[in-house]
């Protein structure tokens, strides 16, 4: 992925446009069929895959087990709002914090690798918590999960909200993907996310121009597992339960396929891109069938096929294209040079 | 006072014996070849003075230090640092962006995740100037991958050089490239051990013995010859690769 040359901006267009968007959905969403809790949804989506994107887009390391970070810190919020102490940003700061901490554990058994051996160690890592969390009924519930997880309220000490309408959620949780977007955004242009980037690109010249590539990637994986734990927390609040679906094989596929299909290997709005448009097709095609899973997964394997760069990679090369001015300048010269070698010929 | 030393240094692949019992020396500022035949072991015994493979025997000191076998940011941070015969870049980014990331001011500073490497002006201008040295100034903005393959070359050796080594290793740079492309690289090289030690495989006879001060001839995983140019040229071996029979 390569990154506007230069210093960048703070507030970049996209953010601001996707953060306007999002902010205004209240306004409007209900009046094209819509309803806000799509919103909230589409938007931790969002998040899992912004931090997913860091490292299969940013350090090229493919995790396929990725739903059970985002599950772990599901059931680490729900568990600790249960069981240790009923507020929101000790509940969530322990979701993140213990999501990054299995991330973290899991690093250092997978950081060696690469390639396909990385990504069968993600999915046998990410079955083994789906296998726990089904299992070990005395603190998951099993099957049936976590139930009767609350929306707390937001305590800022002079002032406390609640959070228990999907508006006022919706809000809470904006204002954290706007900190976790600005939070990325200031990364991957940092010296640390240029180093995920060249590792990228080439492991063995990192390390010999003096980089401990093996760390890196451990950081790597550790972050995106904390980012993923952020947005399992909020899934948990949002959906006020944590079940193993949530870290299921399925929901890891549906991260990838939002990444790819978005564009997130060209782009660091790709993943923004794909959470919105497999969300919106979850819902729109499931209106018409219930098979919508189907036509969706035909669509990713044409994009995958066709156009592999995604939606944000179409949308670059339609920028990149040559303009309509241009190519008229383009055609007038061809057609003066022939005239003039024509009347050159004529001469002769 | 010898900057670099490998002494009796061996290296097998399964039953294959690649190096044994090499041993070479670089004195400070002095530029020393190596040469020899494909197969003879002269990129495994780079790959294994570097750090990326470790010997079976033998030990490599730098500057008084025994860093046999440490690993290869280990090394490069030591001050050693090496090109390879097949280009190994940063091939998304730009020429720029190749150097910078190799420079130790940006390698210090390679777990800030806040601040904006592109509004650093110390890093960029330090990139530049190695870009300017290698011959690359007006091509900061390229992507690598874009770039004539002796500019890549050229690249190559500038991602070597931002990380400010002692001491620099080059796996045969003239490789592909044409006589001018091999005068532009001489002439660089040349300018380099005013500054640096270097220690260098080449097929290139001519560039080879044009440069060096001493030269090292490897050839069935062992040194069988060595010396200066002059003496080497009575050599039976490189009066016969000279003819092209064994280079």
């Amino acid at each position: 992925m390569q990154l506007a040359a230069g210093r960048a901006a703070v507030f970049p267009a996209p953010m601001v446009f996707v953060l306007g968007i999002l902010l205004s959905t209240p306004l409007w969403i209900s009046q094209v069929g819509l309803y806000q809790y799509l919103a909230l949804e589409i938007m931790i989506w969002m998040m899992f895959a912004l931090g997913y994107n860091l490292l299969l887009g940013f350090t090229g390391l493919p995790s396929f087990g990725h739903g059970a970070y985002f599950g772990i810190g599901a059931y680490a919020f729900g568990l600790l709002q249960l069981k240790v102490w009923p507020n929101l940003w000790f509940d969530l700061f322990g979701a993140v914090l213990v999501a990054a901490s299995m991330g973290a554990l899991v690093a250092l058994f997978i950081s060696h690798r690469r390639g396909i051996y990385y990504a069968l160690l993600t999915i046998a890592f990410g079955q083994v918590f789906w296998f726990i969390a089904n299992k070990w009924h005395s603190v998951t519930g099993g099957e049936d999960g976590l139930l009767n997880i609350r929306r707390l309220p937001a305590d800022l000490g002079i002032v406390s909200f609640s959070l228990t309408s999907n508006n006022a959620l919706f809000y809470f949780c904006l204002a954290v993907f706007a900190v976790v977007l600005v939070a990325l955004w200031r990364l991957v242009h940092s010296p640390l996310g240029r180093v995920l980037s060249a590792i990228k690109q080439n492991e063995t010249r990192a390390a010999f121009v003096g980089y401990n590539v093996w760390l890196y990637k451990w950081l790597a994986f550790t972050l995106s597992a904390g980012v993923a734990g952020l947005a399992g927390a909020l899934f948990a609040m949002a959906q006020q339960s944590a079940y193993p679906n949530v870290m299921s094989l399925h929901n890891s596929g549906f991260v990838v396929m939002m990444v790819l299909v978005g564009g997130g290997l060209v782009s660091f709005w790709g993943p923004v891109i794909g959470a919105a448009f497999f969300i919106l097709a979850r819902d729109l095609l499931g209106v018409y069938t219930e098979t919508w899973l189907l036509w969706y997964g035909l669509i990713f394997m044409a994009m995958v096929i066709f156009k592999p760069d995604g939606i944000a990679g179409i949308w670059q090369a339609w920028r990149q294209r040559p303009s309509a001015s241009r190519r008229a300048l383009a055609a007038g010269a061809v057609v003066s040079t022939a005239l003039v070698q024509r009347g050159a010929d004529e001469a002769v | 006072m010898k900057l670099f030393e490998a002494t009796g240094l061996s290296k097998r692949f399964g039953d294959q014996v690649v190096l044994e019992d090499i041993t070479l020396h670089c004195e400070e500022g002095e530029l020393v070849g190596i040469m020899g035949p494909n197969g003879a072991g002269k990129t495994t015994c780079f790959n294994v003075l570097t750090g990326r493979h470790k010997p079976d025997r033998g030990t490599v000191r730098f500057a008084g230090e025994d860093i046999t076998g440490l690993a290869p940011r280990e090394i490069a941070r030591r001050g050693i640092s090496r090109s390879f015969q097949i280009m190994n870049l940063f091939d998304d980014y730009s020429a720029l962006d190749n150097v910078l990331i190799a420079t130790p001011h940006v390698r210090k500073q390679g777990f800030n995740p806040w601040r904006d490497l592109g509004a650093d002006s110390t890093a960029h201008d330090l990139a530049a100037a190695v870009l300017d040295s290698v011959g690359l100034a007006g091509k900061e903005r390229a992507q690598a991958r874009s770039l004539s393959y002796g500019e890549r070359r050229a690249l190559e050796i500038g991602v070597a050089l931002a990380a400010e080594p002692r001491m620099l290793f080059l796996d045969e740079p003239t490789a592909g490239l044409g006589a001018e492309g091999t005068a532009r690289l001489a002439e660089l090289v040349a300018s380099l051990r005013k500054r640096l030690t270097i220690m260098i495989i080449e097929h290139d006879m001519k560039f080879l013995f044009g440069l060096a001060d001493r030269i090292s001839v490897i050839h069935w995983g062992q040194v069988i010859a060595q010396g200066t140019p002059d003496a080497l040229r009575q050599n039976e071996w490189v009066a016969r690769s000279n003819l092209g029979t064994l280079a």
